[in-house]
């Protein structure tokens, strides 16, 4: 057996490992046939992967390009980014805007007008050609100059800061239209001004160079008497040009002064009416304005003082060419006296140049006359010295005088510059000051305006809340109304629909009812036919039991039974209490049974002597004895009652057969039932059977009743 | 069943009482002739111990359902 078994095993495992072995050339098949598909599928793989990446990142560069502000949130994304951009798509445009924020802090600057990008042109093209035509004069001149470019370029200095935000600032034109033409008119007359005056001055500068060179040259020409005559001829002819250039610079010197008078007048009389506007930021401009205006004033006063100077000092020279002049006609006029024939030549001449030209007598007369100039000459001095004094001390009174002249009118000058000056600064003090104030007023009324502001909010918030408050009442109110009239409306139909639900439910529930009982009904019916049926097959099983074998087994039909009434607790119960050897044997019939009973009958009769006590073998003989001697009828009706003292086994046997006799296997039973030693041991299988038996008729009885009461119950009377 | 074990009983008796019977007569005539000489008392010895122990297993056998088996219990 064991050996049988491990063969089986092993041959049960060969063929595992068979099968095992058999299965493992298809693995690595399996294997090398996907082992080609990875490969290719993880280059796809990869290559799609890089194509996407690469897609991703130039859509993002094309796009980034296109839209600065996707570029600005990806560089504030991702670290690097900004840098790539800049190396691949440029610097990014929006930084170019940034520089007009810092420029806009300055609040009153910024109003300044986009027209004075033009106005600024003219200041700055008035300080080039300033530039120019002040380096060929004097440094004195250039210093000037210079004062007339710095105030020239004050002008341009305050709408330089504006020349960029000339293009965003444009909508703050519309706002003060009469400051912007006011500070443009000014600017222009302050620039034409002071291009004027720069003419002026630069013309009076050349006037006085005209003038010093003018007379430069007389001096040279009246001092230097060593040079040939060709030389002082020249000379002459260069003073004359001298005179000639002279003159016209100074003609032009006094044109340009009085054109920059002019001009200078008809600013002060703009300023004037620009204060009268009363606008508040050009009082600056206007400031500035007059500070030029004045600074120019004095630019002219000084080169006009100048001019008259190197004039006052051409004067003395030309006085003293005039003098020479006049006593040289005179010498001539006494020459031409004393040698009417002196050549026409000679006024032009030297004294020196003469010599070789005359004869002897007009030596001699001339030398005559000679000595006597010399003389007159000599008391002349001679006069002139004794009333030296005197005319030094007129002189000096005249000097004095013109001193204490162009002292005054210095003085009187300087004063008046002055006071200008003074005005100009006590002006921009008061402007400053009333700047000071006007800020300090806007500052205390904003808080005023502040505090009004949050007063008002206060005031309006409690109003408001008061406003809500009852606003929330009312409609609260309303609301409640409109809420119970809709409930109530609500209700009504509520109730209606479930009055009219429960009606049909009611219905329903009725109908189903009915249904249902009508469905229970059946099935009872139902089922009771088949409990019938079953019980009915049961019995007829009983009644098969032919001659003394007991009947099949009932067990089948029980369960037949059971089947057939799962539900009922009665019948369940009922065919629990069939005895289990009914089931598994069956049970006898009741003629079977009688037909035992004689035999026992006679049995128990033989040994009816026979107990515990009684129960040798003499016993068994005697008892044997007394059953044939003994004579009882076989059959005894058994009385209403019975006593126990009175019960031995004949009577009681004589009752047993009565009753069996007559069919009532129960009293037989019973009776039976009462013997006592041997005869009841010899009795006690036909007591058991009979017991099952009844035991099994009852239980049917009670099955076949139930039956036909359900039967009778579930049958509908039609 | 309970009816048919008397019979047997006595079919078993009357059986065993023969064979004793039998045996008891076989041992006495052995017994007479061999060792007394054919003397008729052993055989008379040897059937009425045959009959005796048939007699006995009877009874025993009948009386078997009320006998009691007492167990002598040490205390």
């Amino acid at each position: 057996m064991f050996r049988v078994y491990s063969a089986a095993g092993r041959i049960v495992s060969q063929k595992c490992l068979c099968g095992k072995v058999s299965l493992r050339p298809l693995q690595p098949c399996y294997r090398y046939s996907t082992a080609g598909n990875p490969g290719a599928s993880a280059g796809k793989i990869v290559g799609t992967g890089f194509l996407l990446i690469g897609g991703g990142i130039g859509g993002t560069f094309l796009y980034a390009k296109w839209d600065p502000k996707f570029r600005e949130s990806v560089e504030k994304s991702v670290p690097y980014s900004d840098k790539v951009f800049e190396a691949t798509l440029g610097p990014a445009p929006y930084a170019v805007s940034l520089p007009k924020k810092p420029i806009s802090s300055a609040a009153e600057v910024v109003n300044q007008k986009p027209a004075q990008t033009k106005r600024k042109e003219k200041p700055e093209s008035s300080v080039p050609l300033a530039a120019p035509t002040a380096e060929p004069s004097l440094e004195v001149a250039s210093a000037e100059a210079a004062h007339i470019i710095s105030a020239a370029s004050e002008v341009p200095s305050i709408p330089a800061p504006g020349t960029h935000d000339g293009n965003g600032e444009s909508e703050g034109e519309q706002k003060s239209a009469t400051r912007p033409a006011l500070s443009a008119a000014l600017e222009e007359e302050l620039g034409s001004a002071a291009h004027v005056t720069l003419q002026a001055i630069a013309s009076q500068e050349a006037a006085v160079s005209a003038i010093n060179s003018h007379s430069q040259k007389l001096k040279e020409a009246m001092e230097d008497s060593e040079v040939t005559p060709e030389q002082k001829s020249a000379q002459w002819g260069a003073l004359e040009d001298a005179l000639k250039q002279r003159s016209k610079a100074v003609d032009e010197a006094a044109d340009a002064l009085l054109k920059a008078k002019d001009t200078l007048e008809k600013l002060r009389s703009f300023i004037d009416g620009a204060k009268n506007i009363k606008a508040a930021g050009a009082k600056s401009h206007i400031l500035v304005a007059e500070e030029n205006l004045n600074r120019m004033l004095i630019d002219l006063d000084n080169v006009v003082k100048k001019v008259q100077a190197a004039q006052s000092e051409a004067k003395i020279v030309a006085q003293y060419h005039e003098l020479v002049a006049v006593a040289k006609e005179q010498f001539q006029k006494e020459l031409d006296s004393i040698t009417p024939d002196v050549h026409p030549s000679w006024k032009g001449l030297k004294l020196s140049d003469l010599a070789g030209k005359l004869s002897t007598d007009d030596l001699n007369s001339l030398i005559a006359h000679a000595h006597r100039r010399i003389d007159q000459l000599i008391k002349q001095l001679a006069i002139q010295r004794a009333r030296e004094q005197q005319h030094v001390e007129t002189a000096v009174e005249q000097q004095k005088q013109e001193n204490k002249k162009m002292l005054d009118m210095a003085v009187s000058k300087a004063l008046d510059h002055y006071h200008s000056e003074i005005n100009l600064e006590q002006e921009k003090k008061v402007e400053e000051i009333r700047e000071v104030m006007e800020a300090e007023m806007r500052t205390q009324l904003r808080r005023q305006a502040a505090a009004h502001t949050d007063h008002l909010r206060d005031v309006l918030k409690v109003q408001e809340i008061e406003l809500k408050v009852e606003a929330e009442q009312e409609f609260s109110h309303k609301l409640a109304e409109l809420e119970t009239h809709y409930r109530r409306m609500t209700q009504e139909q509520i109730d209606n629909f479930t009055l009219d639900m429960n009606a049909a439910y009611a219905r329903l529930k009725g109908m189903e009812q009915a249904v249902e009982n009508h469905a229970i009904a059946e099935e009872k019916a139902r089922k009771a036919h088949q409990l019938w049926l079953s019980i009915e097959a049961l019995s007829c099983i009983l009644k098969l039991a032919s001659g003394d074998s007991p009947t099949e087994p009932l067990d089948g039909a029980v369960e037949a039974i059971k089947s057939s009434c799962a539900d009922n607790e009665f019948t369940q119960t009922l065919t629990s209490a069939f005895p289990e050897d009914s089931l598994k044997q069956g049970v006898y019939s009741e003629a079977a049974l009688r037909a035992r009973f004689y035999n026992i009958r006679k049995l128990a009769r033989r040994v009816a002597l026979i107990d515990e006590t009684r129960n040798s073998l003499y016993q068994y003989f005697l008892s044997y004895l007394q059953s044939l001697l003994l004579l009882e009828p076989q059959q005894l009706k058994p009385p209403a009652q019975l006593s126990s003292g009175e019960l031995d086994t004949f009577k009681l046997l004589a009752y047993a057969t009565y009753c069996i006799e007559h069919g009532d296997l129960e009293l037989a039973a019973k009776f039976l039932n009462q013997l006592k030693g041997e005869p009841r041991r010899v009795a006690q299988d036909w007591l058991n059977e009979a017991r099952l038996t009844l035991e099994t008729k009852q239980v049917i009885n009670i099955l076949s009743a139930y039956a036909n009461a359900v039967g009778l119950g579930t049958t509908q009377v039609e | 069943m309970s009816e048919g074990e008397l019979s047997r009983k006595w079919d078993r008796c009357l059986a065993d009482s023969v064979v004793k019977l039998g045996a008891g007569l076989g041992l006495g005539i052995v017994f007479s002739v061999i060792f007394f000489k054919r003397r008729t008392w052993p055989i008379a010895f040897g059937s009425g111990m045959g009959i005796g122990m048939a007699y006995s297993n009877c009874q025993h056998d009948f009386q078997a359902p009320y006998l009691l088996h007492g167990k002598f219990v040490k205390v």
